[in-house]
């Protein structure tokens, strides 16, 4: 096991759960200002991805594929929030379940009438193509190092949105108290479009980002959906750095799990056993993470106090 | 002190900064009414949710029958004869009055999770909610479901279900709370008639009932207990009218 | 309006009907459909315990289904390859003895529900939702990854599976089991209801405060009716896997979570009827629709939608008049 192995599955790790945040923080900004847990957030991952690849075999340009996935994600954010999500905000959470798996459905089969079945790919620009030597050697691709750049400047974004202006204070004051900030003369309605198109968008980002080293499918967004859920369990509902940490650690965990767990195991097991065991268990290791978590703090790393 | 039915020792609850009961020490002895009255923030819920077991004291104790149960959850002092009623009415609204009180009468027994009986219907937890019920003025509306009662109605199926116990001592958190001059002179006469079932540890902000009813008083200001005693000794105590019964 | 236990009865011998009118006419596909609606409603009885009697929305009950199915699934497997199954110092014989698959994937689902429940019921509402997707999805991708009983691509069983006394490749006689079945789970779940224990389930979903203040523990209440609820479906998870005679990481997926939790709300949720009519109504739009459209999940998706913001109550809501639990 060498020392260059190692950097590049952190990197690798760090690059997956710097993705899973851009998810994350949506949902739990969401969850935080709204209190809904919204199904359909990895819908909207995967309406960024396809709307990137249209774009992109349609003009050429990346750049303005990320364009494209942006207002894509956001206006389908604003057209389900406006439509659906907003009737749903003071329902118990069985219902707000059920309406977002019901969109689930709906975004899945009509992407799948629209563009069929086959998966569409998105190539990665050329300027970001080919790997790039780090100091002491190691060759990392440029494109998934750009993705930790673009996590890493997101994350920063963000805690300037919500700690450093005018709408992140009316964020984090409607998180605590929604008639005050009614009464302050903030259209909250708006606000809450808003912030929902916010988490779309980021949404959105994600899987056109994602969707240029995968490939682009029905279906793509709800196994990030899912790893998102565990992130915001693990970092506690509502806390977009529980979000960041989380995203990190889970990140880390499936990546380097899958990669050392079989060979920490080949010491005591013959090789094919431990191969087999190692590649199950490790796809187990987020789970049990996220087990350990709750039996040490229930309501995740940095949550407040218990649920409501 | 030996004979306290509920006794609480040097109980002390701080939320940050905010220092919301400070060394309670209390008892409730055998056929009293014991009322604890206390200006608004005064800390009275903070107290009462330690006693029951929904808040873990920082430091004292809770002692029920002598035994320490400062460590017990809500469930267990209940088995152990602590009934206590809410000042926000928790009821299974959707169920009928029947219903919620058979639910106290078969927790008490530690039969709360059977799954070969029926819950309703013959046999002595029926009897005894049935009791319960006829002894509150709820035997015209034991089919109806909890949502359907009124106000005061909600308030008398909270006692019914806390006598359902059979309890050592009972816990009421302003049982009068919302209720009418009627109602409450009823709820008055029916609590009156109570103690001699179980001693009352009652916090309750209508006066009249609380000098109507109480043995005794203590007096809760700003977490700290400032006077205790009989009624007439509180009612003089300077300090008292001082801090909190103001130009009463 | 009609009485609810008339429409409980009513939908259950509709469906026997609708198995034993197919086979008079010998419409093999219509038993067939019929066994699936049987093992469907059943695993939602389960999940209509958990979900409708006590408020626990889990969406990941495809895990017991799986865990029941992959018990027939490994247990078979190693009957019809005569090599047994090593558990450490631990030898089991394979079997296709229905009886004890059945016992195994109970005690397998209940386990899982267990340890599961445990850990998701140390907090409530949305983390429990999160939590139990998780766990669901935790399985789906062990499932992929255990290449040692067919990965990703599923295990084949070549032959069903025996039950004394019955031929169980006969459609009919198939259906008379996964229907039995279905029955005894339906009387467990009316007898828990008015049990003690579903009183306390009742209560607690609507007032947990008030249940611990009469002596009962809320979390310990729920997770008994949760354990319960897995093993049922964990036990429809075995006899499905006996119809498709494969089993297959699908199982697990968190999409039949989801399913299984539609059927329960187009239904009812928290009515005895609810999962049977639920899981008919459910087999008969996947036949009729997906027989008309590829897409026909779009139209589910708009059915539900529909229910959810406009018809609480389900099919059993409309037809007793009465709004069920509050959920």
């Amino acid at each position: 096991m060498s020392a260059i192995l190692l950097i590049e599955q952190v990197l690798n790790g760090l690059q997956f759960g710097v993705m899973l945040f851009l998810m994350a923080a949506g949902l739990t900004l969401i969850f935080g200002v709204m209190g809904l847990i919204n199904l359909a957030h990895g819908s909207l991952y995967m309406v960024g991805a396809f709307a990137a690849a249209f774009a992109a075999a349609a003009t050429g340009s990346f750049a303005l594929a990320l364009v494209a996935a942006l207002s894509a994600a956001a206006l389908a954010g604003v057209l389900i929030e406006v439509a659906v999500i907003r009737r749903l905000y003071d329902a118990p959470h069985l219902d707000q379940v059920l309406a977002t798996f019901a969109l689930i459905l709906m975004f899945s089969e009509g992407t799948r009438w629209v563009f069929g079945s086959f998966p569409l790919y998105l190539d990665i620009p050329d300027a970001l193509s080919g790997p790039v030597t780090l100091p002491g050697g190691i060759q990392y691709p440029l494109y998934r190092l750009a993705l930790i750049g673009v996590g890493l400047v997101v994350a920063a974004g963000l805690w300037w949105l919500t700690q450093r202006t005018r709408l992140g204070m009316q964020i984090r004051a409607g998180k605590d108290d929604r008639e005050m900030i009614a009464a302050l003369g903030v259209d909250i309605s708006k606000l809450y479009t808003l912030v929902f198109a916010l988490g779309a968008a980021l949404a959105g980002l994600a899987g056109a980002l994602v969707g240029a080293i995968q490939s682009v499918q029905v279906g793509m967004g709800e196994p990030v959906l899912i790893l998102a859920f565990v992130t915001i369990v693990i970092g506690g509902i509502g806390s977009i750095k529980g979000a960041f940490i989380g995203a990190l650690l889970v990140g880390l965990t499936d990546t380097l799990g899958g990669i050392f767990l079989p060979l920490v195991l080949s010491v005591a097991m013959a090789p094919e056993a431990a191969a087999q065991t190692g590649a199950a268990l490790a796809s187990m290791l987020i789970y049990i993470l996220m087990g350990a978590v709750l039996v040490w703090k229930p309501t995740g790393l940095f949550g407040g106090a218990r649920p409501a | 002190m030996s004979d306290a039915v509920l006794s609480t020792h040097g109980l002390r609850k701080s939320f940050g900064a905010l220092l919301a009961t400070d060394g309670v020490s209390l008892d409730l002895r055998p056929g009293e009414i014991h009322a604890v009255i206390g200006p608004n923030g005064a800390g009275k819920s903070t107290l009462i949710a330690q006693i029951c077991g929904s808040l873990v004291p920082d430091a004292g104790q809770v002692r029920l029958d002598g035994i320490d149960v400062t460590a017990a959850s809500p469930a267990q002092r209940a088995r152990r004869g602590l009934a206590r009623t809410f000042q926000v009415s928790a009821l299974a609204m959707e169920d009928s009055v029947l219903e919620n009180v058979t639910l106290g009468a078969t927790g008490r027994a530690g039969g709360g999770y059977g799954l070969l009986r029926r819950a309703l219907g013959r046999g002595d937890r029926h009897d005894r909610a049935l009791a319960a019920i006829d002894r509150v003025g709820l035997g015209g509306v034991a089919d109806m479901p909890a949502a359907a009662l009124s106000h005061g109605q909600r308030r008398l199926l909270e006692v019914a279900i806390a006598l359902s116990l059979a309890p050592r001592a009972f816990v009421m958190d302003e049982p009068m709370a919302g209720l009418g001059g009627e109602g409450s002179a009823d709820l008055t006469l029916l609590l009156d008639a109570l103690r001699t079932e179980a001693p009352i540890l009652l916090v309750e902000h209508d006066m009249d009932a609380v000098f109507a009813l109480a043995d005794r008083i203590s007096v809760l200001v700003a977490g700290r207990v400032i006077a205790s005693g009989r009624v007439d000794e509180v009612r003089a105590d300077r300090q008292v009218r001082r801090a909190y019964l103001g130009d009463l | 309006m009609i009485p609810e236990r008339l429409v409980t009865i009513g939908a259950v011998a509709g469906l026997l009907a609708v198995a034993l009118g197919a086979w008079a006419l010998g419409e093999i596909f219509t038993i067939t459909l019929a066994t699936r609606a049987a093992i469907l409603a059943l695993a939602a009885t389960g999940l209509n315990i958990a979900l409708g009697y006590g408020g626990l929305v889990s969406l990941g009950h495809a895990a017991f289904f799986g865990l029941g199915g992959y018990a027939m699934g490994i247990l078979a497997f190693h009957a019809q390859s005569y090599t047994p199954l090593e558990l450490g110092a631990l030898t089991i014989e394979g079997t296709k003895s229905m009886p004890v698959i059945w016992l195994v994937a109970i005690c397998v689902s209940a386990l899982a529900a267990w340890v599961i429940g445990l850990l998701s019921l140390r907090t409530g509402g949305v983390y429990f939702i999160m939590i139990t997707l998780a766990f669901g999805q935790m399985f789906y991708y062990f499932a992929i990854s255990w290449s040692a009983y067919g990965g990703e691509d599923g295990l084949p069983i070549y032959l069903r599976n025996s039950f004394p006394g019955v031929d169980t490749l006969v459609p009919v006689q198939f259906f008379g089991l996964c229907f039995a079945a279905l029955v005894l789970a339906l009387l467990l779940s009316a007898r828990l209801r008015s049990a003690p224990l579903g009183l306390a389930l009742n209560a607690a979903r609507q007032s947990p405060a008030r249940v611990a203040a009469v002596g009962i523990s809320p979390t310990r209440v729920k997770l008994v009716a949760f354990v319960i609820s897995g093993a049922i479906t964990g036990l429809a998870g075995a006899l499905y896997a006996d119809l498709n005679r494969f089993v297959s990481p699908a199982m697990f997926s968190w999409q039949l979570s989801g399913e299984l939790i539609v059927l329960v709300i187009l239904g009812g949720v928290g009515r005895l009827a609810g999962p049977v009519i639920g899981a008919c109504l459910f087999v008969t739009l996947e036949h009729w629709l997906g027989g008309l459209t590829d897409f026909w999940h779009v139209w589910l998706g708009a059915i539900l939608l529909g229910v959810v913001l406009f018809a609480r109550g389900g099919i059993v809501g409309l037809l007793t008049g009465k709004a069920g639990p509050h959920v």
